[in-house]
């Protein structure tokens, strides 16, 4: 009797222990599902207007929803995006570095605490961002930086010659690079702490300061770790949609094509947020918009596959020379 | 060097601390009793709207957004933590750290046409399925995370005394990683609770208390962006306030975990810590 209880008990358990396994497996699958679902489910929907624009749809201007004059073009808020985000990434690469550096150098007691509050930055959401610039930032922004710049340069500079307004994709990149800093410096710390102590010791040996020690033994080292992150960051500006959306200044079709700095602009997740809610639904209006998330997606992938390719062989290069 | 090295983290400081400081200069003003108990009621009355349906929302939706994502992040985790080491579960793990860093207005629009249009309205559903997909890569990673903190030799141990694997799973090595799995589940919520962009085009926002789940809702970001949008004075106000509440929150868990996760350890092992539980 109870031999067989034990017996049975052991087949159930046996059985239980496959469930679990199966089970745990399909929520792992779970992401790729997911991922394949959203490409198949972008591509299908916005089947329309690839037949209404067809390829040229990446490359068009127009921007019309009208009925009866549909016509629909990406490439204003690719050109809107890449540019916010060149922006973002030429102020917030060396500054996200400097503070890596800071942490690391500085005394443990002041370097952590600083090293989290620059972390904290992240946590705040992009909606309070958006809040702040549109009401607090644009102001000072317009007339203490654009203003004095458009006067300076603004006929001899095409870049300054917009009529500054503080909506445009200079204070849209701004923020931006402030959004970014705390992921790009949180990995760059990262990867920087993945080089050997003994390399720096060498380098300190030498006869470096710390700044040729950086120079000599941290960045050649760390270098893919460190163009990693900078890809993550770019990843981060590429997808941010309310911030920009809130300060960007909204243009759409051949206007959104910004001439100037100081013109107003449009990038893919912003148009999307603005319109994608007044768009009638099963329009070409909409299945344009989902074209552009499809874009979006498709890039955002892209680069966040090449930055966790980066990041994660250069902390594997560490593992290998701690165990060695 | 120092002094640029310096200069740039002050640099990277400032906007938080100017942040805050327009928070709470702008925003405290707002803060009252009926601010966060009533309905934001008619625009231009010169009464601060209010966004008691928002906070409503947001507990709503994060819940059960946590309910959907938690779950399937868990077992997630596990699979990753126990059952892997295969090429399968490199590629996981590989496109869940990828998954986690997506735009999040594309899962939006995915939750969109996948439930918003199935049904044909704007429903809490969508937007928690919408956050759930925000909220499972963080807790996939954070519980792999923790089980690989549990030695091995406790795994071992279990499985001496007979145990199946799932119940050495659940039993022993959860509980033991509980405190960083809960961290993980903390710092997705926190992230969920100041998402927009996805909520834009699936809960859509209300002026109204929770009515079904089949019906739109509001939440505090969303209604921060409406209140931007807006050009009243008492508006900004409100804008202000509840941007000052949803930072205040986020904030507060980002402290506490971090306060929570870096106390000392009593000096105890692992298993003296279970037993003691277990006894208690």
């Amino acid at each position: 009797m109870l031999k067989k209880d034990l017996v049975k008990t052991s087949k159930r358990g046996i059985l239980v222990d496959k469930i679990f396994k199966i089970g745990a497996t399909v929520a792992g699958a779970y992401v790729l599902a997911i991922i394949l679902v959203i490409i198949l489910q972008l591509g299908w929907e916005s089947g329309p207007v690839w037949e209404l624009e067809g390829i040229e749809f990446i490359w068009g201007t127009d921007w019309n929803p009208v009925e009866g004059r549909e016509s629909y073009g990406a490439l204003p808020y690719i050109i809107g995006t890449l540019v916010t985000s060149a922006i973002a990434m030429v102020i917030a690469v060396p500054l996200s570095i400097g503070v890596a550096m800071f942490v690391l150098t500085a005394p443990k007691r002041i370097g952590e605490p600083l090293g989290y509050i620059v972390e904290l930055i992240a946590a705040v959401p992009s909606v309070v961002f958006g809040l702040w610039g549109l009401l607090v930032f644009r102001m000072y922004f317009k007339d203490l930086i654009e203003q004095p710049l458009h006067e300076a340069f603004g006929d001899s500079i095409f870049l300054f010659s917009g009529n500054p307004f503080g909506l445009d994709i200079l204070s849209a990149g701004i923020i931006l690079s402030v959004m970014i800093i705390p992921t790009i410096s949180a990995i760059s710390r990262e990867t920087m702490l993945a080089v050997p102590q003994q390399q720096k010791e060498a380098a300190y040996m030498l006869g470096s300061t710390t700044w040729e020690m950086f120079r000599l033994a941290v960045f050649p080292y760390s270098k893919a770790g460190l163009i990693g992150a900078s890809i993550m960051g770019l990843g981060r500006a590429v997808g941010e949609t309310m911030a920009v959306t809130m300060i960007i200044g909204n243009a759409t079709g051949l206007s959104a094509i910004p001439h100037s700095l100081f013109d107003a602009g449009q990038t893919m997740p912003s148009i999307i947020a603005n319109e994608f809610i007044e768009a009638s639904p099963a329009s070409v209006h909409v299945s344009a918009l989902v074209a552009i998330g499809l874009v979006l997606f498709l890039i955002a992938m892209a680069i966040n596959v090449v930055a966790h390719f980066l990041v994660t062989r250069m902390l594997k290069i560490r593992e290998g020379a701690v165990n060695n | 060097m120092m002094g640029i090295v310096i200069s740039c983290t002050v640099v990277a400081i400032v906007p938080l601390l100017w942040i805050l400081g327009t928070l709470v200069y702008g925003g405290a003003g707002a803060l009252s009793w009926e601010f966060f108990t009533q309905e934001p009621g008619a625009v231009g009355s010169g009464v601060p709207p209010a966004i008691g349906p928002a906070i409503q929302g947001t507990i709503i939706i994060i819940g059960l957004s946590s309910l959907i994502g938690v779950p399937i992040g868990v077992m997630s985790g596990i699979y990753l933590a126990e059952f892997g080491g295969n090429w399968f579960s490199k590629q996981i793990r590989f496109f869940t750290d990828v998954f986690m860093e997506f735009p999040s207005i594309v899962l939006g629009v995915f939750a969109f046409l996948a439930i918003v249009l199935i049904l044909g309205h704007f429903s809490i559903w969508a937007g928690a399925f919408a956050l759930s997909l925000i909220t499972f890569p963080i807790v996939a990673r954070a519980t792999e995370e923790a089980l690989k903190m549990v030695p091995y030799s406790v795994r071992e141990a279990g499985t001496a005394l007979g145990l199946r694997k799932w119940i050495v799973t659940l039993r022993i090595v959860i509980p033991a990683a509980k405190k960083a799995i809960l961290t993980g589940i903390l710092l997705s919520v926190s992230r969920v609770s100041g998402e927009t962009a996805p909520l834009i085009m699936t809960i859509l926002g209300s002026s109204q208390f929770f009515t079904g789940f089949d019906a739109p809702m509001d939440a505090l970001p969303l209604r921060i962006w409406r209140f931007s949008l807006q050009p009243y004075d008492e508006a900004r106000l409100s804008g202000w306030g509840a941007a000052l509440v949803l930072v205040l929150i986020i904030l507060a868990i980002h402290i506490a975990v971090r306060y929570w996760f870096s106390r000392k350890n009593t000096g105890k092992g692992l298993i003296s810590r279970i037993m003691e539980k277990r006894s208690r």
